[in-house]
């Protein structure tokens, strides 16, 4: 994809009758700890015990067009991760809708319900965890189309050299286990591993975190490299804004559960409207800043188990005023391509 | 100008593993002044943790410094036996590790901790190692230090337990830290929040600093010098404005290509082809031969570390000479 078409994309608010190829509406999802038999009985004899609830998502609307990479950004305990399996499908929300191509998901009939899936795929951030050590690299990558009969009888050797070598692999090393490759090389067969189901929507989960710059540079280029040649649509969720920024066509970011602001990548660079977002910016160490003063957010990430009242970030805040610790503010449209959380935008 | 409080001169740690003998740090030297910070940056298996710990004399077998010299304050810490060794660590030489979990004793309450740190170099009353335990809280910006003391490093935050580790560090006002990647698990607004500290106290105290780390953007807004290591040495060693804007060696020059957000939105990163090679086996001559676009016959030779421009060295035969002189 060319630069101006990142640019259309970018600049091009949703019209009422587009359909995105994955929308989230009002989507939630909770993780409760149950109650162990002691805490039980205390409650039956009366004691105030109650479920530790997580909301580790919040009501979060997304949408994403065909052909987009969306960067997902937040801090650890965001719920970013938890946003991106449910989004891939792997996980299923506690409320609200999953939509692909403007249809539930969940009320899919059996073969579309499996396509939809078959068509988000994932990738992980730990090229370590994330691959069987026991299963050679050919079955790895090769196992899930064979099964969903996305290769010809006699046709899988031809078609897992293919996907390796798309990967950036040599198929020469397909008898080989994961740990006789590297992080980077590992990397690389978790990518052919999501590519060989033939997937139209890919989320990536931290995928370049855990690698060198010299090793993140190869994998995020093989990432652009192959939106361009299979029309790949991304979730891209990462905590590094650098990484983002050069990606992503538009960033969403969140903070304890919920999306504070929405916006082209040009906008939330130079432009950004949440707090939060302005002063994660002003965190980020960046290669052209020499020898200064690092501006810093007061305070902590709150416990996500017990949450600030109102705006999640008041605590935080330089602005905050009083509606911020009681009302939640509402991701409003600041224009056409932006929105927001903040209370601050209804006062001007 | 008075004499480097840390001056390290051709320090080689090697490991005798069975597989063969691996040269983790091969002939590095630097220098780090009072109040200064030193960015010593590389990738995975570059050298530059044995680097911090050869410093610290925290090499364990199979490994041991082989040769060169570690000067603190003109006293050669190499040849020190593991007594005297014990006296100056923690004491006048300090290090944060990358994992404050590590570091802290997880059944052991944060003032025990820091008590101990202080009776261990010094003989001074409880109730003054205890006051001095709370100022070195108060001064990492611990909010409400007396109350904190008496927590167990569990009841703390990722960002809180390293600032508990660096503010045992700072118990006897060190003349030397050695920081070993200690921001990388922490999220930015809280790595915002520690650099800003650490900053601040090297500024006031005075102390010298060695700041281990991969990551280049972090050392661009912290260090005064940098000393880039590939493959066991060091590279290119030079002032950090300087060398980031014009880097002399091809990898370095590679490496700052490879930082996302310096390069133009959607275009493909300039990266370094190949991947770092094995210790055990390392190509004769230069060791990025193989990956550099600047290669040439004479790369079978091994390069010195080479004055090419006042006060910038590089390691290598065909270095971006003209481009780092012209501007």
């Amino acid at each position: 994809m060319s630069a101006t078409d990142a640019e259309i994309y970018a600049t091009r608010s949703f019209t009422e009758t587009e359909v995105p190829m994955i929308e989230l509406k009002g989507v939630s999802r909770r993780f409760a700890k149950k109650l162990d038999v002691a805490a039980k009985l205390a409650r039956k004899l009366g004691a105030d015990v109650k479920e530790e609830v997580v909301h580790a998502v919040d009501h979060v609307d997304l949408r994403v067009r065909k052909g987009e990479v969306v960067g997902l950004v937040g801090e650890s305990g965001c719920g970013k991760s938890t946003l991106g399996r449910i989004v891939a499908g792997i996980l299923p929300q506690s409320e609200g809708q999953v939509l692909w191509n403007g249809q539930d998901v969940a009320t899919l009939p059996g073969e579309a319900a499996r396509t939809a899936k078959l068509r988000r795929q994932m990738i992980f951030q730990d090229p370590y965890a994330s691959l069987n050590p026991r299963m050679r690299v050919a079955d790895i990558v090769g196992e899930a189309p064979q099964v969903h009969g996305l290769i010809k009888r006699g046709g899988f050797d031809e078609y897992v050299d293919e996907q390796m070598r798309r990967a950036g692999l040599d198929p020469a090393f397909k008898r080989r286990y994961p740990h006789q490759f590297s992080g980077g090389q590992r990397q690389r067969i978790g990518i052919a591993r999501a590519l060989a189901v033939q997937p139209e929507f890919i989320v990536c989960d931290e995928a370049v975190a855990a690698l060198d710059v010299s090793i993140q540079a190869q994998i995020l280029n093989l990432f652009m490299r192959l939106r361009r040649e299979l029309d790949l649509t991304y979730l891209f969720i990462s905590h590094d804004l650098g990484v983002v920024e050069h990606l992503s066509d538009r960033v969403v970011i969140m903070y304890l559960g919920r999306v504070v602001e929405e916006a082209p990548t040009e906008r939330v660079f130079t432009a950004a409207n949440h707090p939060y977002t302005r002063s994660l910016l002003d965190s980020v160490p960046r290669i052209g800043n020499r020898k200064r003063a690092f501006a810093t957010v007061k305070g902590e990430i709150p416990s996500p188990l017990n949450p600030p009242s109102g705006c999640h970030f008041h605590p935080r805040c330089p602005l905050a005023f009083d509606r911020c610790k009681v009302e939640v503010p509402k991701l409003k449209a600041v224009d056409s391509l932006h929105r927001s959380a903040c209370h601050l935008n209804d006062r001007a | 100008m008075s004499a480097p409080t840390l001056e390290v001169r051709n320090l080689c740690t090697h490991f005798f593993t069975r597989a063969g003998v691996v040269k983790a740090v091969d002939d590095v030297s630097f220098t780090v002044d009072r109040g200064k910070v030193l960015g010593l940056v590389g990738e995975s298996g570059s050298g530059k943790t044995v680097t911090g710990f050869s410093i610290m004399g925290l090499v364990d077998a199979p490994g041991r410094i082989v040769s060169g010299s570690i000067l603190f304050q003109g006293k050669d810490l190499a040849t020190l036996s593991e007594e005297e060794m014990r006296h100056l660590r923690g004491n006048r030489i300090a290090m944060i590790f990358q994992d404050p979990m590590m570091t802290l004793n997880p059944v052991l309450r944060i003032d025990t901790q820091m008590i101990e740190t202080v009776l261990a170099h010094e003989k001074v009353s409880e109730d003054e190692a205890r006051q001095r335990s709370r100022d070195a809280l108060g001064m990492v910006g611990i909010p409400s230090p007396d109350e904190r003391l008496k927590s167990y490093p569990h009841q703390f935050s990722g960002g809180m337990r390293q600032r508990v580790a660096i503010a045992i560090a700072l118990l006897h006002r060190p003349e030397l830290i050695v920081a070993d990647e200690p921001t990388t698990a922490l999220d930015v607004t809280i790595q915002g929040q520690i650099l800003a500290e650490v900053q601040k106290l090297c500024a006031t105290t005075g102390t010298a600093m060695i700041w281990i780390t991969h990551d280049l953007s972090v050392v661009a807004g912290l260090a005064d010098d940098i000393a880039v290591m590939y493959a066991g040495k060091v590279v290119e060693y030079g002032d950090v404005g300087e060398v980031l804007d014009k880097p002399l060696h091809p990898y370095t020059h590679g490496l700052i290509g490879s930082v996302p957000s310096r390069n133009k939105r959607g275009e493909p990163l300039r990266q370094i082809p190949g991947m770092t090679p094995s210790l055990l086996n390392l190509p004769e001559g230069c060791a990025f031969r193989a990956r550099c676009p600047r290669a040439q016959a004479d790369c079978v030779q091994r390069p010195e570390l080479r004055e090419w421009l006042p006060a910038r060295l590089a390691r290598c035969h065909h270095p971006h000479r003209e481009e780092a002189a012209a501007a």
